[in-house]
């Protein structure tokens, strides 16, 4: 059994053992080696791929720097997110104040790049230095007229899930500021698909494909001008519920847009997506389209996944991703891959998504909060797993142990949401698990040979 | 003839940095300590970007724990997060070492850290595992300012007095895991004692296991670290580090130590100077198969001269590789026509002029840029190829000539890690690839495609 910190008992729980108890939505421990990161990424995730604005990191270098053009957020404009600007603030203003960098910074930047909107992340370091970010933005924006928004995603603030929220709240400024005329009664804005690989392209195409008029693309392939006149939109998609539930809620407020959850990955969720708009604008016609649309996307596909399922079924996974609504998705994604899920967490879950993962999973499948490597690579020994799904910091821990492991995270390059993204999903977890390289691994030798043949 | 020292323009912005933070250069370092878990003193995200990126190149397991302040830790001071931290990493790794460095947040409050870690040590008098610490903040110089520090806060902390044995340190600074097995292969062949520190040669270029490791297996031994202090003399790779951040200073001055701080045996010209003065230090003469090495590598300048004789180059990263790199493209008749870093140490130009001396006057040097200066500049300059890690890349593909991945980060190919670059072996490889990647080039834009040189 993995040895756990006491402290973080009540995050683990395995299903069958016990009644459903999770602890969840602390924050980490100190010394445990989470696999989170802070309140600045979680603004810098969600707002980066807006490709019209200008993103400036207020504070040193390091948060600039490591989130330079990590994201797979494709543009089909102007590409302004894949630049990373940084007020790279020195010794001599952490004394004295960073404000007229900050300006001056702001001012070369718009002047240079004349973009549509400019946001700011306050990183640690002006949470403590105190500058009045806010002010700033204020007065560049009267001088330059546009918008320039303050984001308050001071790192220690918080989790990544609170970084969400400043995200949230500074797109709150931009909306509602627009005109909202020419947008039809049939008409939605996508929330939390950030147009990884160019998927909100696709789930766009298919929308429009049922007849419905996509307002703003929030924020994947994000442009200032959409955003500002989303309020205009009948109803609002929320994608990751993690990043975009709280913009929702909060448009459905001030604006009375109502919203739907849905999830693109896997063709069960994918069709269910577009079902679900079908039935909420309740028209016969659309539901037709919509049917259609389904049968032919599944019939492209399907042939070539029973394929992978053959060679796959019975197979193991394990999976740790970021927000817990993913997970939901990629349970059901690797069933229809005919493969069980034996482990399965998230950094950010919340109580309930905890519970409907333990509800969705089969007895014995190990759900964990905020794990760490050490937890993460005893759950993986433990359950003999053929595939690891998740993040950039979690592919070394498999590859050491020679599992196999896909991405699935904001930072990947290949298309995973929609039909054809299913597709994708099938074939990289069929070369990731089926490839005879495990033959040589020495874990393949010391369980007897038990791992994946070439199917 | 002395090179062209441009400084940055009077903008106040940074476009895609040319440097990264101080406590990532110092968890680099602590890597390359046995036993050893760095903590970073601040929040959760510095340790986790920091994680992500080192991984990106090494494509190894790193973990660096976190004290994980809170809005409280940051009013109230984070020492009771560093304790709960310590013990927690403790209670996990059971690590020999544990190497705090702190971040600008817990900088700026004003957190003592060594009062902390002597707290910490008093509150657990039964074994707890060392701990050190290093005074990174992240507004005061670059990740190789970050990375000298840790080594030399190592040193500081642990070296000790004692008599004087036949040994040599070595402080190579940022290179890669295949360099350090070459230094020590080297260092073996002499048949001479070593502290090699740091030594990341396995614990981030390492084997696949059977059994998950709580810490990578290798690195420098704290027994090693400890007989620095008995040295017959140090050798620190670094062309621009200061007295008062050298390591191999440090040791002189505690302990009489002798040391030659020079740049990276990158080159014949380096590689014999360093060879020369191993061979002078350990009093064997130099093994006779790096002679051999040292003759292929000049028969192979004499073949490839042609193809790249005049070539410009762009060259950029952290100071010590740029000026290694610059005397090494001089000497095979390479100019590099911008030697740029995002570190500011203000000895990059003398540094180059030095290392360079036959094409100075052709070399246009900026310190504190970013790739946005780099880029501007390079377009002017009109290159034929550039030198240096992945951050180049989207210059090369705009400017549709080679880039030579050299460096830190390497992120966009697979084995940045085994890259070998020192010594006469290194330098043959490197030589081996930039006059490939020029006669591709060539092959490329021909409207023939000749397939014989």
């Amino acid at each position: 059994m993995v040895k756990v910190l006491e402290e973080r008992k009540g995050q683990i729980y395995r299903k069958g053992s016990e009644p459903y108890a999770m602890e969840c939505g602390k924050t980490s421990l100190a010394g445990s080696v989470s696999q989170r990161a802070c309140v600045f990424c979680g603004s810098r995730v969600v707002l980066y791929p807006i490709a019209d604005a200008i993103h400036l990191v207020h504070g040193p270098v390091g948060c600039a720097a490591y989130t330079w053009d990590i994201r797979g957020a494709l543009s089909s404009g102007p590409e302004l997110h894949r630049l990373s600007f940084s007020t790279d603030l020195r010794e001599i203003e952490v004394i004295h104040g960073g404000e007229k960098k900050l300006y001056q910074s702001l001012v070369e930047l718009i002047d240079r790049y004349q973009p549509r909107a400019a946001f700011v992340y306050s990183t640690c370091i002006i949470g403590i230095i105190g500058d009045d970010v806010g002010a700033v933005c204020k007065r560049v924006s009267a001088e330059k007229g546009i918008p320039v928004l303050p984001v308050h995603s001071e790192g220690f603030k918080g989790t990544k899930k609170d970084g969400y929220r400043a995200a949230c709240e500074a797109l709150l400024q931009l909306i509602g500021t627009g005109p909202a005329e020419g947008i039809q009664p049939h008409s939605i804005n996508i929330l939390g698909d950030f147009n990884l690989a160019g998927e909100v392209w696709m789930i766009r195409e298919y929308y429009e494909k049922m007849g419905i008029q996509v307002v703003a693309t929030i924020t994947g392939d994000g442009r200032v001008d959409q955003i500002r006149r989303a309020h205009g939109a009948a109803l609002n998609l929320v994608q990751c519920s993690g990043s975009m539930n709280h913009l929702a809620k909060m448009l459905k407020e001030k604006y009375g847009t109502p919203y739907l959850q849905v999830s693109y990955f896997g063709i069960e969720d994918m069709a269910e997506a577009l079902y679900q708009v079908a039935r909420f604008f309740n028209d016969t016609a659309m539901m037709r389209r919509t049917e259609e649309l389904v049968r032919d996307e599944i019939a492209a596909v399907y042939p070539q996944l029973l394929e992978y399922r053959k060679a796959l079924t019975g197979k193991k996974a394990a999976i740790y991703v970021g927000g817990a609504f993913k997970a939901f998705s990629l349970v059901k994604a690797l069933r229809i891959l005919g493969m069980q899920t034996a482990v399965v967490g998230s950094q950010t879950g919340s109580s309930e998504d905890y519970q409907q993962l333990r509800d969705l999973c089969d007895e014995g499948t190990v759900i964990v909060d905020d794990s760490n490597p050490l937890e993460l690579a005893g759950f993986l020994k433990e359950k003999g797993v053929d595939l690891f799904i998740g993040g950039v910091k979690e592919r070394p821990i498999a590859y050491k142990m020679g599992i196999g492991f896909c991405d699935h995270n904001h930072e990947r390059k290949i298309a995973l949401a929609g039909f054809v993204g299913m597709l994708n999903f099938a074939r990289e977890v069929h070369g990731t698990v089926c490839s005879p390289i495990w033959k040589l691994v020495p874990r393949y030798s010391c369980c007897g040979g038990g791992v994946a043949d070439v199917g | 003839m002395s090179v062209n020292h441009q400084p940055r323009p009077a903008v106040s912005v940074t476009t895609n940095a040319c440097k990264l933070c101080t406590p990532l250069g110092a968890c680099l370092a602590f890597r390359g300590i046995e036993g050893t878990v760095p903590l970073l003193h601040g929040s959760q995200g510095c340790s986790t970007y920091i994680r992500r990126y080192i991984i990106s190149h090494f494509k190894e397991p790193i973990d660096v724990a976190s004290s994980n302040f809170s809005e409280s830790s940051a009013i109230f001071g984070g020492g009771v997060n560093l304790a709960t931290a310590l013990q927690n990493v403790t209670a996990q790794y059971h690590p020999e070492l544990i190497a705090v460095a702190s971040t600008c947040l817990s900088e700026t409050i004003g957190d003592d850290v060594p009062l902390f870690i002597r707290q910490y040590r008093r509150e657990h008098p039964e074994r707890p595992p060392e701990i050190i610490h290093v005074s990174t903040p992240s507004y005061r110089g670059t990740h190789m300012d970050g990375f000298h520090a840790a080594v030399r806060a190592a040193v500081d902390e642990l070296a000790e007095a004692g008599a004087p044995e036949r040994r040599i340190n070595l402080f190579p600074g940022l290179v890669s895991p295949a360099d350090l097995r070459h230094l020590k292969e080297i260092m073996a062949d002499f048949g001479v004692d070593y502290t090699l520190l740091p030594d990341y040669s396995e614990t981030l270029d390492g084997e696949i296991w059977q059994e998950y490791q709580k810490i990578a297996p290798g690195g420098t031994p704290l027994a090693a670290i400890r007989r620095t202090g008995r040295a017959m003399a140090s050798f620190e790779f670094s062309g621009t580090i200061a007295a008062e951040h050298s390591t191999g200073n440090l040791l002189k001055e505690r302990f009489g130590i002798s040391y030659l701080q020079t740049a990276m045996p990158i080159g014949v010209r380096a590689c014999d100077q360093f060879f020369t003065k191993l061979a002078e230090v350990s009093g064997n003469p130099i093994p006779d198969c790096y002679r051999k090495e040292r003759g292929r590598l000049v028969d192979s300048y004499v073949d490839g001269h042609k193809y790249i004789f005049g070539k410009r180059a762009v060259l950029y990263g952290e100071e010590d590789l740029v000026v290694s790199l610059a005397g090494f493209l001089a000497e095979i008749g390479v100019i590099p026509v911008l030697c740029a870093s995002g570190g500011e140490s203000g000895r990059l130009a003398e540094a180059v002029q030095a290392a360079a001396p036959e094409v100075a006057d052709r070399i246009t040097v900026r310190d504190g840029a970013d790739f946005m200066d780099i880029a501007e500049l390079a377009e002017k300059l009109q290159p034929d190829l550039i030198v240096g890690n992945s951050k180049g890349y989207p210059l090369a593909r705009k400017l549709q000539i080679p880039l030579i991945r050299v460096g830190f980060p390497i992120h966009d190919r697979l084995g940045g890690q085994r890259l070998l670059h020192l010594g006469y072996r290194g330098t043959q490889a490197l030589f081996d690839r930039i006059v490939n990647a020029v006669i591709e080039r060539q092959q490329d834009a021909s409207p023939v495609g000749y397939s014989y040189m």
